[in-house]
């Protein structure tokens, strides 16, 4: 169990403030999607979560500031899926998701039975064991997605947070990934992901936080964060936007006159 | 085509030793097997005495040495830059390096104590090293950085031909091809004790890093949010490739292409992760470097030739393949 609090949280990056004043608190057993339009500071808000940009206010893990903490200590704790599937070598599906067990390797131990096994479920789970043996290199942007989730999901820390994990998936597996997001949430675990398709997020979500020009616009439930106003001021865009029921949906009318 | 890890270190190191070996039995001068099996039982003859403790024996431990230093680093370099064809003599540490050894000799420098020439020859390696490293962090694209490595390696090349022009020395011609293509004819074992503490030093902080270089391959925020400290790894794997390659290019002159080669040879026959390939690097550098060592001694020529000629044979068809394969680059 882990919980991620941010307080007056600011980031800059060269001379451009990409993040500021931002105020959240993630607590473990929920599913927290981070919306807002291209260059809101999402990414960034996330990558500053990991201590990967140097930011002001205070970003606590379970009250401990993360600027100060050792990085393979945050490593156990939270796991983190960048955006973008650069992959360097072309390593086996089933090497390259191993990779998550690193922060749990001692200086010069091998991989144990016990990683072994995170690995083969972190596979099951992303649905890629019928990849293990191929390039990763050589895989479809969708099949290459669902492999680096896998190798996330095999670092299994109790917080994830996952930048658009559903980039280049078709409509299938993007419900399979937020399921699966979903159902890491259910079994206690802290997730965040950043999200674009607002539908998805809405469905699977327990709570979006809408980001704009680095400024945390609305902060609740789905039904409270993504209210017509809300998606006019920010995305410039009129919506019909339905939460009631079983299925919830957002279409896009239109671009804001 | 995976062998096992222990199979291929196996390999590599029979093939090493077989290299070792041909160093000593061959030479321009031929001995016969007992005059080279009285010497090394104590009690030869001057001539094989000279010619095989004196001559040979430095020689391939050079060999060895600095081929395993080269090869370590390039499959390093690759590892860290994600870049393949990375490696010290492409990216230009080797010719900076050999400038600050041919600053150190041809300036009396080296005369005023020992360590100043591999002291220079390793500040050399850094300060490329630190222009490189600045460039990979601010850039993306791998050919920023091979284009960085071939003006910082002209500039130094130059510089080395400068010093030598300037300097009150007759031989500065041959001298210039000796640092610029690499050469271990004549080193004696003062050679040896000037490059083998770098060397060991240098390997042993690259060795470090192996599972670093692993999370490297998803890139440094991935690599971070894996444990690693970045910082930490940059330091360690810019000092021990500017000792290592520093202590051996002293020694040596800039020898090109084995830490480019190496790896590529040897990746293929390893589940391909940066780690992997690091010991297996340092194998194949010390058998090559041999190799290519006893081919210059063998080949009948009035000059002995260069060895950065024959790794340049070797290397630069690897080197155009793999930059026609990178399609991203053009």
């Amino acid at each position: 169990m882990v919980s991620i609090t941010l307080d007056q949280v600011g980031v800059t990056l060269g001379h451009r403030t990409v993040v500021r004043d931002a105020s959240a608190t993630f607590a473990p057993g929920t599913l927290t999607g981070i919306v807002g339009p291209n260059g809101a500071g999402k990414s960034t808000l996330a990558r500053a979560m990991l201590a990967l940009v140097p930011h002001t206010g205070r970003i606590l893990v379970d009250g401990e500031p993360v600027a100060g903490m050792k990085r393979a200590q945050l490593a156990r704790r939270i796991a983190y899926l960048p955006q973008g599937q650069t992959l360097h070598w072309p390593l086996s599906v089933e090497r390259l998701v191993g990779l998550g067990r690193l922060p749990h390797l001692g200086p010069m131990s091998r991989i144990a039975d016990s990683d072994e096994a995170a690995i083969e479920r972190a596979m099951v789970r992303a649905d890629v064991l019928a990849l293990r043996d191929r390039d990763a290199t050589e895989l479809s942007g969708g099949e290459r997605a669902r492999v680096l989730l896998a190798r996330a999901l095999a670092v299994e820390a109790p917080a994830l947070i996952a930048d658009e994990p559903l980039a280049s998936l078709d409509p299938g597996h993007q419900i399979d990934v937020m399921e699966l997001l979903r159902g890491e949430a259910n079994a206690g675990g802290l997730v965040v992901a950043v999200l674009h398709d607002l539908t998805m997020a809405a469905r699977y979500c327990d709570r979006l936080v809408l980001i704009d020009q680095g400024v945390v616009v609305a902060d609740g439930t789905p039904a409270e964060v993504l209210a017509p106003e809300h998606l006019r001021t920010v995305y410039g865009i009129e919506a019909r936007v339905e939460l009631g029921g079983d299925w919830p949906t957002i279409t896009t009318l239109g671009r804001s006159a | 085509m995976t062998f096992s890890r222990p199979l291929l270190l196996a390999g590599l190191l029979a093939l090493t030793l077989v290299a070792a070996i041909g160093s000593i039995l061959f030479g321009p001068v031929s001995l016969s097997l007992g005059r080279m099996l009285a010497t090394f039982t104590g009690h030869g003859d001057p001539i094989a005495n000279a010619i095989l403790l004196e001559l040979r024996l430095p020689r391939m431990v050079l060999g060895l040495a600095v081929g395993a230093m080269l090869g370590l680093a390039g499959a390093a370099l690759q590892g860290y830059l994600r870049n393949p064809l990375a490696e010290p003599a492409v990216l230009g540490i080797s010719n900076t390096a050999a400038l600050g050894a041919v600053a150190a000799l041809y300036f009396g420098l080296s005369q005023l104590h020992p360590a100043v020439l591999p002291v220079l020859a390793v500040l050399g390696a850094m300060l490329s090293l630190g222009v490189l490293f600045t460039l990979a962090g601010t850039s993306e694209s791998p050919l920023t950085l091979i284009l960085a490595g071939i003006a910082v390696a002209t500039l130094a090349s130059a510089g080395i031909s400068l010093a030598l022009n300037l300097s009150p020395n007759p031989f500065a011609a041959m001298e210039i091809m000796t640092w610029l293509l690499g050469s271990l004819e004549n080193r004696s074992i003062d050679h040896v004790w000037i490059a083998l503490p770098c060397i060991a030093v240098g390997m042993g902080l690259l060795l470090w890093d192996g599972r670093a270089l692993d999370a490297l391959t998803l890139g440094e925020d991935g690599a971070q949010a894996l444990g690693v400290e970045l910082r930490a790894t940059r330091l360690r794997l810019l000092l021990g490739t500017a000792i290592g390659v520093g202590g051996a290019v002293a020694v040596s002159g800039a020898i090109g292409f084995v830490g480019l080669i190496v790896p590529h040879l040897v990746r293929p026959l390893t589940d391909r992760s940066p780690s992997a390939i690091l010991l297996p690097s340092a194998l194949g550098g010390a058998a090559l470097l041999s190799f290519a060592d006893l081919a210059v001694r063998l080949i009948n020529t009035q000059n002995e030739l260069k060895l950065g000629v024959v790794t340049a044979f070797l290397g630069v068809p690897v080197f155009l393949i793999h930059l026609m394969r990178e399609r991203r680059l053009w």
